[in-house]
């Protein structure tokens, strides 16, 4: 990439939820990333992290906070006019994790893929927008025969490309794949990974790849995020960050990648992470900071010297 | 063992394209619903009853010279004859006419009582529950306490302001009939509300009378029919209930409640007269809740096969 390009600006993004007796879950707490335009993010972490939640807020499912999110400089959560944010909502779209959950049992596959069409009025007759659903179907591997049929006759496949092709109809820039993959068989997983691949080279689009299959987000993501429990501890280039992990919570996920050679599997260690082993000063300041070019670490100003004499 | 010689082998030809193929006929919803209803044998039975009564409750006051109000006072009570099929009551008027007859009013309370249920009930709670929260709160304690009232009090309350009639009778029975529909589509949306197909429509921008209209009550549908048709037998019953107290339809219209209550003073001697009401009121109720029965193991999609 000769000249990167700041599609999405995250800044210092918070999403609390009250689940009542004044109890407060810090889902997200003070996440700051920026996500370059025709790349793709890969976002890792354990269950409960904080991964999907970060994608929701991105797009405006929740109200954040704290913390601005940008699209292309126009920040997604500051009051709007209703033209506005369909606009905004055009060009962000996103990918469920749950296939049998994300596509409405009473809609047929063609009224799901044309919602979009719809509500954005994106075709004048219903030729042109019958056109562009077999358009789509076609371009997610379908044929057009499966435009009057219901979901509940697909496979979890091919309703993730159904679902694909319905955030593709309004040509979007940007899409959040949360967990695509995740609920789908291993033979499948390729298919669905290289179908978006291959999306991002014709479209140009711009993916944040939220998963917690490390290997797979390592074949897709050009730069990965780690996130531990709402914050994001470290980020980098995704070969970088396979080769150099500084942050002891990136080492431990690393090493509970299986190997495919029974040899090295056998002699495996899982590092466990463990919070308290930072030993953290009160009042000590954390911060994301940058080790390397372009390689961020959530440290503390003396573990800051330490990673930086340890990388050089 | 054999050896099966090389030239026997032939490369399968694979066809992507075949893969995606889907062979089942396409069956929409309703149809699947159809399918499994027309299985269930009871169900079958009461909806067949249930289009017997309704085409009785139209033809039936044809069928017979007779009018529903005419008073023949030289043939009261008399029994069931080729004449008078069902009998006659106390002043002679013709009670076969008088049972269809009141089939229509007593089916029409049903009815419009359970689709005014349906209409307030379903926009009640379809916003409370989408909306949460506050709003939420606010409009289903506003239910609560309408639901708190004494029932029979209210009625009476209003049969005295109002004064009797029909639209007395279904302003009653909808007054806090509804709170049971809205309290069950209330449940529905919450929990459709965060289904992912949903949130996809919602990133897609769409807005909330369109996310409220083609994603959350056609699947909360399956309920709302269920409730529906369990309604209507209970504004029946209600009808015939209040009807009994002296509350029901004013003279010379008949219901079956009416009729009922006028035909228990005259059990001893005169039977039929309640005889006829009685069991025609048992039949629609029964065959509701069969029919209602039937929907809800027909639309539910965890049973398809």
């Amino acid at each position: 990439m000769a000249e990167k390009q700041k599609l999405i600006e995250i800044k210092n993004l918070k999403q609390y939820f009250n689940v009542g007796n004044g109890q407060v879950i810090k889902a997200v707490d003070g996440v700051t990333f920026d996500i370059y335009k025709g790349e793709t993010l890969g976002l890792v972490g354990e269950s409960g992290c904080g991964k999907s939640t970060t994608g929701r807020t991105i797009i405006g499912l929740y109200q954040a906070t704290a913390g601005e999110v940008l699209f292309n400089g126009v920040s997604v959560h500051a009051k709007k006019s209703a033209k506005e944010l369909k606009e905004l909502k055009r060009k962000m779209q996103m990918i469920f994790q749950d296939p049998y959950a994300s596509l409405n049992p009473r809609m047929t596959v063609a009224d799901i893929i044309a919602e979009g069409i719809d509500i954005h009025g994106l075709a004048k007759t219903k030729e042109e927008r019958m056109k562009r659903v077999y358009e789509l179907l076609e371009t997610v591997g379908l044929n057009r025969e499966h435009a009057n049929r219901y979901p509940h006759e697909f496979s979890g496949g091919q309703r993730q490309r159904i679902g694909i092709a319905r955030a593709l109809a309004v040509e979007p820039e940007f899409v959040i794949a949360d967990e695509p993959i995740s609920a789908l068989d291993v033979s499948i997983q390729a298919q669905v990974v290289n179908l978006m691949k291959r999306l991002q080279r014709e479209k140009g689009l711009t993916y944040l790849f939220i998963a917690h299959d490390l290997s797979m987000v390592k074949y897709i993501s050009d730069r990965i995020g780690v996130m531990y429990f709402g914050k994001m501890v470290e980020l980098a280039e995704a070969e970088e960050l396979y080769r150099n992990p500084i942050h002891p919570y990136t080492k431990s996920l690393l090493s509970a990648i299986p190997h495919p050679d029974p040899e090295i599997e056998r002699t495996r260690r899982r590092t466990i992470y463990d919070p308290s082993q930072h030993n953290y000063k009160e009042g000590e300041q954390l911060e994301f900071r940058e080790v390397a070019l372009g390689h961020f670490v959530l440290c503390s100003e003396e573990e800051y010297k330490k990673y930086k004499a340890m990388y050089s | 063992m054999q050896q099966i010689p090389k030239e026997m082998f032939q490369p399968a030809s694979v066809d992507l394209s075949e893969a995606e193929k889907i062979s089942k006929p396409s069956l929409s919803y309703w149809k699947d619903v159809s399918i499994r209803f027309r299985k269930n044998k009871l169900a079958m039975f009461g909806l067949v009853l249930l289009v017997i009564l309704v085409f009785m409750a139209i033809f039936g006051p044809y069928m017979t010279k007779y009018d529903y109000a005419t008073n023949d006072l030289m043939s009261t009570n008399q029994p069931p004859s080729a004449k008078h099929w069902f009998g006659t009551d106390e002043l002679g008027r013709d009670v076969f006419a008088r049972t269809w007859y009141g089939a229509r009013i007593s089916l029409f309370i049903g009815l419009a009582a359970a689709l005014i249920d349906l209409f307030i009930g379903v926009l009640w709670g379809g916003i409370a529950g989408f909306r949460g929260g506050k709003t939420d709160e606010v409009m289903m304690r506003i239910a609560d306490i309408l639901w708190a009232v004494p029932y029979l009090l209210l009625v009476i309350l209003l049969m005295v302001i109002l004064g009797q009639g029909l639209g007395t009778m279904i302003l009653a029975m909808t007054i806090t009939g509804w709170i049971n529909m809205a309290r069950i589509v209330r449940g529905q949306v919450l929990q459709l509300k965060n289904q992912e197909y949903v949130l996809a429509a919602q990133t897609l921008g769409a807005s909330t009378s369109r996310i409220m209209f083609k994603h959350l009550i056609p699947n909360a549908m399956g309920p709302i029919l269920v409730t529906l048709t369990l309604t209507i037998p209970s504004a029946i019953f209600t009808e015939a209930f209040l009807s009994y107290l002296g509350l029901g339809v004013p003279q010379p219209l008949a219901s079956w409640g009416t009729m009922a209550s006028e035909g228990v003073q005259a059990l001893q001697y005169y039977p039929w007269r309640l005889f006829f009401p009685a069991t025609f009121i048992c039949l629609t109720i029964f065959a509701f809740n069969v029919v209602g029965d039937g929907l809800r193991d027909a639309l539910d999609p965890r049973l398809r096969k």
